[in-house]
This record gives structure tokens, sequence and C-alpha cells, in this order.
């Protein structure tokens, strides 16, 4: 469903993406590694046009993205939902009319259809009687949730997740992982998420790529990712005690 | 030497491609103000926001406006012994030039830098990308609603602002000063005319354009920082004051 061919983007004059291929598998949960800087926040944004690759391809579907604008990108955009890092609410906007407003702007709902679909993802992410509460009054981990109920109530085709976890204490962030699968499970959209928190992601994710030096390393599923020979790979994935190395890690 | 001439094109280069960004920018919102969905609920609240909630200093910054320059121009003309002209020269200062400028400059300190400021911080928090992966084009839904506030809201702020300062001026000038009530009135219906009034209303939809296009502007394209967004508000309130300024000036030499 999703295709990069041969993508290379430069950001202040520096290489970022240097020739990226990566097809992400339809219906499934692949998540995206890498060291920090190495660009996959850009990655998940080119993904869904909101970042344009200087040279290479970006399919979604039948149809190449890179080049598109206006009304034909919007289009597209309309199987796409996205959890930012910060969960981008709308902060004049209480939770409710966070979550009714794709409802009401792109699909022009009104009445009492909205509040029952509103409640209900509230209800489904664990903020069920939060809807009057605006995101300046809730926690990190609640306005994630919020941003997941708002990124769920159009019923995508694909959601982005990037880092959805990042800044939240281990439980929370556990929640999270668990509310992720649990949505991807029952509505069965295609998932692509960027996120650093390793070993987590390999008892979540159905597949798992990692950038370095702007392009794929690898990509795999998940149990073979951890199998891998690259040493390089091996280290960074072993860091969060997912895979025991041979010999000491000293030095 | 060859590097301060290649410094200063490569700046030249960079205000250049700026001015064509900020035009893009502006045409782009009209466009896309003239599709479908009409957001006719934003551009209220933005109205409400730009218009309504400025009426407060805008009346106060007239109120005094319209008296000093009731005492100054007092003092002035009784030197030729012409107090009774008290009430036009107050009023076609006023509705000429005071007025529009004034009232847009206020406009420009309240609304301006916070239109500035909350769309700098939605760009800077990924809100307006939020925007775009909802399909909804940020330009049609933020930008295009406050540009219309602008040109709507400012003439109506400015047409209050010319009524509230010719009765300061009045105030002062006649309950003050002593000048006759009926001659300050009656200069004011015999030397406004309709040229006057529609020159003033001109520059004040020409201010309120300028306002709302560089704060919206400045905040739109703020870098991701806090100095980066309070460079843009900065940088909102002095373009646009220096845009009225000058604005004023090619107005006034085109409309006289």
């Amino acid at each position: 469903m999703i295709k990069l061919v041969g993508v290379e983007k430069k950001l202040g004059g520096q290489p970022v993406l240097q020739g990226v291929d990566l097809s992400i598998p339809v219906g499934k949960l692949t998540t995206i590694i890498g060291r920090s800087g190495e660009g996959k926040s850009v990655l998940l944004k080119h993904m869904i046009g909101l970042m344009q690759p200087d040279r290479g391809e970006v399919w979604v579907g039948n149809v190449e993205i890179s080049r598109l604008s206006g009304t034909p990108l919007n289009d597209v955009r309309k199987q796409f939902a996205m959890l930012f890092q910060g969960a981008a609410l709308f902060d004049s906007l209480s939770v409710f009319e966070n979550v009714a407003f794709p409802l009401r702007e792109k699909l022009r709902m009104k009445g009492p259809e909205v509040g029952r679909r509103v409640e209900e993802k509230l209800e489904e992410v664990g903020l069920a009687g939060m809807g009057h509460k605006f995101p300046a009054e809730l926690s990190g981990g609640m306005r994630k949730r919020a941003g997941l109920a708002r990124a769920l109530v159009m019923e995508p085709a694909i959601i982005l997740f990037d880092e959805p976890t990042t800044g939240l204490d281990p439980l929370m962030a556990k929640s999270i992982h668990d509310l992720i699968v649990t949505m991807h499970r029952r509505l069965g959209f295609t998932a692509v998420m960027v996120s650093h928190e390793i070993p987590e992601i390999f008892g979540i994710s159905d597949w798992v790529a990692m950038l370095r030096k702007g392009k794929i390393a690898l990509m795999a599923t998940a149990a073979e990712f951890q199998q891998t020979a690259d040493p390089e790979i091996l280290e960074f994935i072993s860091v969060g005690g997912a895979v025991a190395l041979p010999g000491s890690l000293v030095g | 030497m060859t590097n301060v001439i290649e410094q200063l094109g490569a700046w030249a280069v960079m205000r250049v491609q700026e001015m064509g960004r900020m035009l893009l920018f502006v045409l782009s919102a009209f466009a896309w103000l003239m599709r479908p969905p009409f957001r006719f609920h934003q551009i209220m609240k933005q109205l409400h926001f730009i218009g309504y909630r400025s009426t407060f200093v805008v009346v106060l910054t007239a109120g005094f406006t319209g008296m000093v320059l009731a005492l100054q121009g007092y003092y002035s003309l009784r030197k030729f012994g012409s107090e009774g002209l008290l009430g036009a020269a107050v009023a076609l200062s006023m509705i000429r030039e005071l007025g529009p400028v004034l009232a847009a400059l206020m406009v420009t300190a309240r609304a301006g830098s916070a239109m500035t400021a909350e769309i700098g911080i939605m760009r800077i928090t990924e809100q307006i990308d939020a925007l775009d992966t909802m399909a909804i084009n940020p330009r049609q839904y933020l930008i295009a609603p406050k540009l219309v506030a602008g040109i709507l809201g400012v003439p109506l702020l400015v047409a209050l602002f010319d009524v509230v300062g010719i009765y300061g001026g009045s105030l002062v000038g006649v309950d003050l000063l002593g000048v006759s009530e009926g001659a300050y009135w009656n200069s004011v219906e015999s030397a406004v005319e309709w040229k006057d009034v529609y020159g003033g209303i001109l520059k004040s939809i020409c201010f309120g354009l300028i306002v709302s296009w560089v704060c919206c502007y400045k905040g739109f394209y703020t870098r991701q920082s806090a100095e980066g967004l309070g460079s843009a508000t900065t940088e909102a309130v002095v373009l646009s004051s220096v845009l009225i300024l000058v604005g004023d000036y090619v107005l006034t030499s085109v409309l006289l």
C-alpha cells in the first residue's frame, strides 16, 4: 500500500535520506527504528506528503504522491490519520471538539451522530467523561490517547504514529502500546510507527525496519529482526536488553 | 571585498524570495477562500477577536488623540483668530490620517501580535501539520478567515475611531477651551467631504489587509523554537507598522 523507491532528502544542506527503498505491508504494524537524528520522522512525513523528496518516488496504492499538491494530495490523505509526537491537539478546542473535528470538517457531519461517535472513541481510548477538558488540562498520556481517538474517529486505512510514547513513563508507555495494538487488531488498519522503545516494539510489531545512514539497513519480521547477524544492528537493539550479545559489551 | 558583496547579494536574494513567498501566501489564501466549504463561523469568530475585542483600546486611543489634537490645534489657530475652524482641523486630521493609521497600529499591537503567536505555536506544536494530514488546507481554515476579518474589521474600527476622536476634540475644544459648539460642528460639517471619508475607508481596508497578511505570514513560517516565535512576533509587529506608515504615504499621494 505504501512504497518508497529511491527516496532522497536533504535538510539544511545535509543529506538525511539517501536512497530509501521501503514497502509497508498492508494491514500490519510496521515499526521503524534507528538512531536519533537518522530521519525516521522525516521518512514518516514523506509517506503522507508532509514532505516531498528531492529524488525518488512515494507510492500510496497506485498513486505516486511526491509531486502532488492541493486537491489530488488531499484525496490521498483521506486514507490516512497521524498521531504526532506531541499529539498536536488543537489547544483552543476541548477534547470532544478535537475528536469531533475531522467528522465536522471533513464529513460535514452534524447533530447527535457526532456526539455518539466521539463518545464511543473516547471510551475506547480510556477517556470517557473527559470530553469537556482542554488539552492544557491533560497529562501527556491523556493527550496521546485523545490524539489517538481523533486519529481513529474517521476509521482510516492507514495510521502513522510518530514516537507515540516519547516522554511518557514506562507504565504509561506500555498502556499506549497496548492501546495501539488492541485498536490495530480490532480495526485492521495499516500501522507505521516510529519508536525508540526497544525491546517493547518487538513484542507489538509485525515488521521492523531499521534506518541507518539514510537507507533501510534491514527490514524483517520482529522475530527475524532479532536474529540478524549484522553487528551494528545487534548492538543497537541490545541496549534495551532484547538480545544477549556473545562476549562483553565494554570497550 | 568580494565576501561583502557576496553577503550583500545573498541578503538581497533572500529578501526578494521572502517577498515572493509572502505574495504567494496571500494569493493562495484568497484562492482557497473562494472554494467551499465557506467558513462563515470562522470569519465571525475572527471578526469578534480582531474587531470587537480591539474596541476598548481603539476608543481609548481615539478619545485621547482627539483631545490632544484639539488642545494643540486651539492654541495654533488662536494665533490667526481662527479658533472656529478647530472642528474642521480635528475632523480632517482624524478622518484622513490619524484614524486609519492609529487604529491600524493599535490593532497590530493587540490583535496582530496575538495572531502571529497563535499561528506560530500551532506551527511549532505540529497542529498545522495535523490539519494537513486531515486533508484540511490550513490556508483555507486558519488564514483566509483572518484576512477577511482584518479587511472588514479595521474599517469599522477606524469609523469608530473617527467618531470618538472628533467627540474627544469637542470635549476639550468646546467644554474646556470655550470654542463655540455651533462653530465647532459647523466647521466639521463644511470641511469634511466624501473624498476624505472614502480615502480613509480605502486606507483602512489596505491597512487591515496588511496587518492580517503580515502577522499570519510570520506566524505560519515561524522557526521551530521559542526564540523563533519571539522573533516572528516582533518582526510581524514591526513590519506591519512600517508597511502601514509607508502605505499611508503612498495612498495619500495617490488620493490627493
